[in-house]
């Protein structure tokens, strides 16, 4: 019994980084109609803004100890930080401990102009190209930013640690009286609360705001908005951004689960594109409910009980529930007619 | 002279003139001609001799990779009479003089592997075929490390294996023209053992994780078979895909499998990812059977260390060579490397230093580039002052042997690069093992004719 609420707790955080990856490739999609192989590049490079920040952060200079020596035997040159300097240490230490969270307001800014300027200077020159070059624009984009990402930063992972407070691991088992043996690390449960919370935003924006209604009216009619006068071209760009912003704080909170490096968004790429279009290419909500369903699956097909009986399923099993939907649904579990179909 | 006239007297005094200065020839020189003009792979004929750097330059290894590609530079500097060095003064043999190999300047050319083996093998065929490499050398898996030593030995060149661990690479797939510096799988199991057995007592229940390939399977059937010797139980051993990254869905079924040990047979990225997250699921906080739960690293390397951070703090694991050794060839490496770079060098950059240095001093030693005369003076030979110890080329499977270090994640590091402390320095007599054990044969030497 514990082992299968392990499994359901991790299917659901993992889930929670495949809907949200998912959640932005799918509306960029909808929207313009591109099909974004640079949005796992995305998701790296909001990781990159947490590292990024707790760099800044440590801005040091050098100040050469009287005491100590370093591995040559020489004086020790000590990093300082500017902001203990200026701040008192507690500040400086709170500020470093919390900067994965704080992060997350950096990779908003950053990602919405990342992403505003890739759709503006490249993306738009390719929507009346054909899917295939779009995916090799994109793609080869992916690989342009990786490589910037691993000459500034090193090919190595970066450990980003979360807040001291929510370091550890949870006693779930006692808060449902279920025993010892069920705990779960406290940011991976935060983490699925901030995706669920993320979804739920994007959701509301598009369905409760004036932007996300016309950019909706677009998705389904863009020749039709665009006659009714309205830049529809400008609205979405600014999906674009609000797209790459998902994908970027994503990116950053996933940074104490995973050590950033530069390969990560590749491989979350091909998930996410499997749940897009188990999904159903184009929809949103099914993007979100592929996204849990996969994560879930994939730690199930995980346990030692269901390997004895299936090898190696752990492995195949994402591609095989696409393989089985897209022969019984093949417009994926929410895909609507006319999407991709022309 | 002139033979317009020839005759029996004539002749005989020529002969036997030509048989006078042959025999009058030093022994030395006439071997050196002779080898220098036998017909092998890639005999250089200028004034430079090529070596073929095949290093990870991309991919996940690639910092491991640029490590590996300083050492060589370094070595190569030293090899030919520039910079302090290094460890060519520390070094036993006094064969080399700093001025090349054979009398001729050292130059390299470089691959890059990827951590793939089909990339590896074409760059290294790329060096041989192209640039003329003599040897070739690097790599930082053990599944590179056996396709390009299988290509070098179909191509007739020397390999000297760089950053590799599993058993395979000198068990069941050695080449007689493969070298390995670096130890092994065994000899961990066989070094670690002990220290465990001190640790954590002869009552344990282990469940291991392992990287799906030759290294990680190696590692886990090497471990199993030492811990199981002191009583220990294996709970489960689950392969996990390389570069799996998102460990916790093959960590969740540890919490509740009744052990008390995790048994982490990873490295590099896989390894900071594993013990990341393990140590987030409150693995290391937790009790069971009434004892601490605990995680073991078998093999470290210092890379590694910094990508965990924190998370090494008090894990045992092993490691062929580190840079706070003491002993007059690691001072002396430590220095070459840290004032040319500004940082302490890796275990893989000091094993490809060393391999370097090894092959220069055998071909320096049997006056030629020949692989098989290059092998043969490799083959049992003996040597000190390169960081380890005592330690013994073995003729039987081309494993070198030395003292194996067991180290521990440092609780108060007194800077970024002083993570591992070492706990033991097991000698080499207790991590030696009969060659047959780990089967495979070398087969004969192949000059590439």
């Amino acid at each position: 019994m514990d082992a299968i609420f392990l499994q359901i707790l991790n299917g659901l955080d993992k889930g929670g980084a495949y809907a949200l990856i998912a959640l932005g490739l799918t509306l960029v999609f909808g929207t313009l109609g591109v099909v974004n192989f640079a949005h796992g590049a995305l998701f790296m490079l909001g990781a990159f803004c947490a590292v990024t920040l707790n760099r800044l952060l440590n801005i040091s200079f050098e100040r050469v100890s009287e005491t100590e020596t370093n591995f040559l035997g020489k004086p020790l040159v000590e990093q300082v930080p500017y902001l203990e300097q200026w701040f008192g240490p507690e500040v400086a230490g709170f500020l470093l401990d919390w900067s994965v969270p704080i992060s997350i307001l950096l990779a908003v800014v950053v990602m919405a102009i990342v992403g505003i300027a890739m759709e503006r200077g490249l993306i738009k020159h390719f929507y009346k190209r054909p899917h295939a070059d779009q995916i090799l624009v994109t793609f080869g984009l992916a690989i342009v930013l990786q490589e910037i990402v691993r000459h500034f930063f090193g090919a190595n992972p970066i450990p980003q640690p979360a807040p001291d407070i929510v370091a550890g691991a949870a006693n779930v088992g006692a808060w449902l009286g279920l025993g010892d043996n069920l705990i779960y690390p406290w940011w991976r449960l935060i983490y699925f609360l901030f995706s669920a919370v993320v979804i739920f935003a994007v959701f509301a924006f598009l369905q409760f705001t004036t932007f996300g209604m016309v950019v909706r009216a677009g998705m389904h009619d863009r020749e039709t908005v665009g006659l009714l006068g309205i830049n529809i071209q400008r609205r979405f760009t600014i999906v674009f951004g609000l797209a790459a912003a998902v994908a970027g704080i994503a990116g950053a909170m996933y940074t104490p689960i995973l050590p950033p490096d530069y390969h990560m968004g590749m491989d979350f790429l091909v998930l996410s594109f499997v749940v897009v279009v188990v999904g159903g290419m184009g929809s949103l909500g099914g993007a979100v409910l592929a996204g849990f369903l996969l994560g879930i699956l994939q730690s199930f097909a995980s346990m030692t009980a269901i390997k004895s009986i299936l090898p190696g399923i752990d492995q195949i099993i994402i591609y095989l529930v696409a393989v089985i939907v897209l022969l019984t649904l093949p417009r994926g579990l929410m895909g609507r007619p006319g999407v991709a179909e022309d | 002279m002139t033979f317009r006239n020839p005759n029996r007297r004539k002749i005989l005094k020529i002969g036997a003139a030509a048989g006078v200065t042959t025999l009058a020839t030093p022994y030395f020189f006439s071997r050196g001609a002779f080898a220098q003009s036998m017909d092998y792979r890639n005999a250089p004929e200028g004034d430079t001799v090529t070596l073929g750097f095949n290093v990870p330059q991309t991919g996940a290894y690639a910092d491991e990779g640029a490590d590996e590609l300083r050492a060589y530079q370094l070595a190569v500097e030293h090899l030919n009479g520039e910079g302090d060095g290094g460890m060519l003064n520390t070094f036993s043999s006094k064969a080399l003089e700093g001025n090349g190999v054979n009398g001729k300047k050292v130059a390299f050319v470089t691959g890059d592997t990827q951590t793939k083996s089909d990339a590896a093998r074409a760059s290294a065929k790329r060096m041989i075929e192209n640039d003329g490499a003599v040897m070739i050398t690097g790599g930082s898996s053990s599944g590179v490390a056996i396709a390009v030593q299988g290509l070098c030995q179909e191509a007739g060149v020397i390999f000297m294996a760089g950053l590799t661990h599993s058993n395979d690479t000198t068990g069941k797939d050695k080449r007689a023209n493969g070298f390995r510096h670096f130890f092994n799988t065994e000899m961990t199991g066989a070094a670690l053992a002990p220290v465990l057995k001190n640790a954590y007592g002869t009552d344990r229940k282990a469940y291991h994780l392992t990287a799906d390939y030759t290294w990680g399977w190696s590692q886990e059937g090497s471990i199993k078979k030492y811990t199981e010797q002191l009583g220990w139980e294996t709970v489960d051993a689950v392969r996990t895909p390389l570069g799996a990254g998102d460990f916790s869905q093959y960590l969740t079924p540890v919490l509740n499998s009744g052990a008390d040990v995790l048994v982490l047979n990873h490295y590099g990225k896989d390894m900071v990812n594993s013990l990341t997250q393990a140590v987030q699921f409150g693995l290391r906080d937790k009790q069971v059977n009434g004892k601490d739960f605990v995680i073991v690293v078998p093999l470290y390397s210092r890379l590694m260390a910094q990508g965990a951070g924190e998370n090494v703090k008090g894990i045992f694991g092993s490691t062929n060579w580190h840079w706070s050794l003491q002993d007059e060839g690691s001072k002396a490496f430590v220095k070459s490397f840290g004032e040319k770079y500004g940082f302490p060098p890796s275990q893989a950059a000091h094993t490809c230093y060393c391999q370097t240095l090894l092959y220069a001093d055998a071909a320096q030693r049997s006056g030629t580039f020949q692989p098989s005369e290059v092998g043969k003076a490799l083959e049992g030979f003996e040597f000190d002052g390169l960081g380890n110890g005592p330690v013994l080329y073995r003729e039987a499977d081309h494993q070198c042997f030395k003292d194996v270090l067991v180290v521990k994640g440092k609780e108060n590091p007194d800077s970024k690069f002083d993570l591992l402390e070492v706990v033991e320095i097991t000698p080499r007599e207790q991590v030696e093992y009969p060659p047959e054990l780990l089967g495979g044969e070398l087969g004969p030497y192949n000059d590439g004719v």
